[in-house]
C-alpha cells in the first residue's frame, strides 16, 4: 500500500513541495492544504513541477483553496479537490502517512 | 511638532493565512496611516496572494481581513504597487486581483485604481527612493 504525502507550504517560499515530489514514488498520493494548494494555480511555476509527476494522485483541500480565493476554474487539471472529511479518508485508505513541514 | 513627512514603504511578501505576517503588516500601516506620512504599500513574491480576490474563510475558522484593503483608500493610502513578474510566476493575473480605488481629492473626488502594476525593476527604484523601508 502506498504513502499519502502532505505538503501545507506554498511552493514559493519554501522547497518542501519540490523535496516531496522528487521523494514520493509512483501510485503514492500528495495532498496541498493550507498555504501548500497554491501550487495547483494553473499557469504558475509550481503547477508545471506538478505536471511531471505524472505517477502521483494529487488532491488540494478545498477550505484552503476557498479561503485564498483559489477559484475552480483556476486549477491544473488532473487534482482532485477534497474537504475534511475527505481528508480523513485520504489517510485511512493510505498505509501511511508523511508531512512534509 | 515636527513638519517633516516620510516616504514609508511597506513590503508585503508572504500569502495571507498560513502565517501572521500579512495580517500584522495591515494592521501597523492602518495604524501608520494615521500620522500622515506619504504612504506605499507593494506586493511582492507570495503577498500578492493577500490581495486575491473572491477570499472565503468561514470552513477554515479564520478572519477574513481581505476586505480592510479596500479602505485603505479611505485612510489615503492611495499607492499599491504589485510586481508583475510575482503575478506571472504564481499564474494570477490583475483580474484575479481586488479592485482597490480611492477618491482624488484634488480632482473632484474622482474614484482612481490605486494599483500600479510594476516590473521588478521600476519597484528595485520605488524602494529606492524611500525614507523607510518596513518589510513583512
Amino acid at each position: 500500500m502506498a504513502m499519502l504525502h502532505t505538503v501545507n507550504k506554498s511552493p514559493s517560499e519554501r522547497n518542501t513541495l519540490d523535496s516531496c515530489l522528487s521523494h514520493a514514488k509512483d501510485g503514492s498520493s500528495v495532498l496541498l492544504f493550507e498555504d501548500g494548494i497554491y501550487a495547483v494555480v494553473r499557469g504558475s511555476a509550481a503547477a508545471g513541477r506538478l505536471k511531471e509527476a505524472s505517477g502521483i494522485s494529487l488532491y488540494a483541500l478545498g477550505p484552503d483553496l476557498k479561503a485564498r480565493g483559489i477559484g475552480d476554474d483556476q486549477l491544473v487539471e488532473g487534482v482532485t479537490v477534497v474537504d475534511y472529511d475527505g481528508f480523513v479518508d485520504l489517510v485511512t485508505r493510505h498505509e501511511n502517512v508523511q508531512s512534509w513541514l | 511638532m515636527s513638519e517633516t513627512i516620510k516616504k514609508f514603504l511597506y513590503v508585503n511578501r508572504k500569502a495571507p493565512y498560513g502565517t501572521i505576517y500579512a495580517l500584522e503588516s495591515l494592521e501597523v500601516v492602518l495604524i501608520g496611516a494615521a500620522f500622515d506620512q506619504d504612504v506605499s504599500l507593494a506586493f511582492v513574491d507570495d503577498g500578492v496572494f493577500q490581495i486575491a480576490k473572491g477570499q472565503k474563510t468561514a470552513d477554515i475558522g479564520m478572519k477574513n481581513f481581505s476586505p480592510t484593503y479596500s479602505a485603505l483608500g479611505d485612510y489615503e493610502v492611495t499607492k499599491i504597487y504589485v510586481e508583475k513578474e510575482s503575478l506571472e510566476e504564481r499564474g494570477l493575473t490583475p483580474d484575479n486581483l481586488l479592485h482597490l480605488t480611492y477618491e482624488d481629492e484634488d480632482d473632484d473626488y474622482a474614484e482612481k485604481d490605486s494599483i500600479r502594476f510594476v516590473s521588478r525593476a521600476e519597484l528595485s527604484d520605488i524602494m529606492d527612493q524611500q525614507d523607510v523601508v518596513l518589510s513583512f
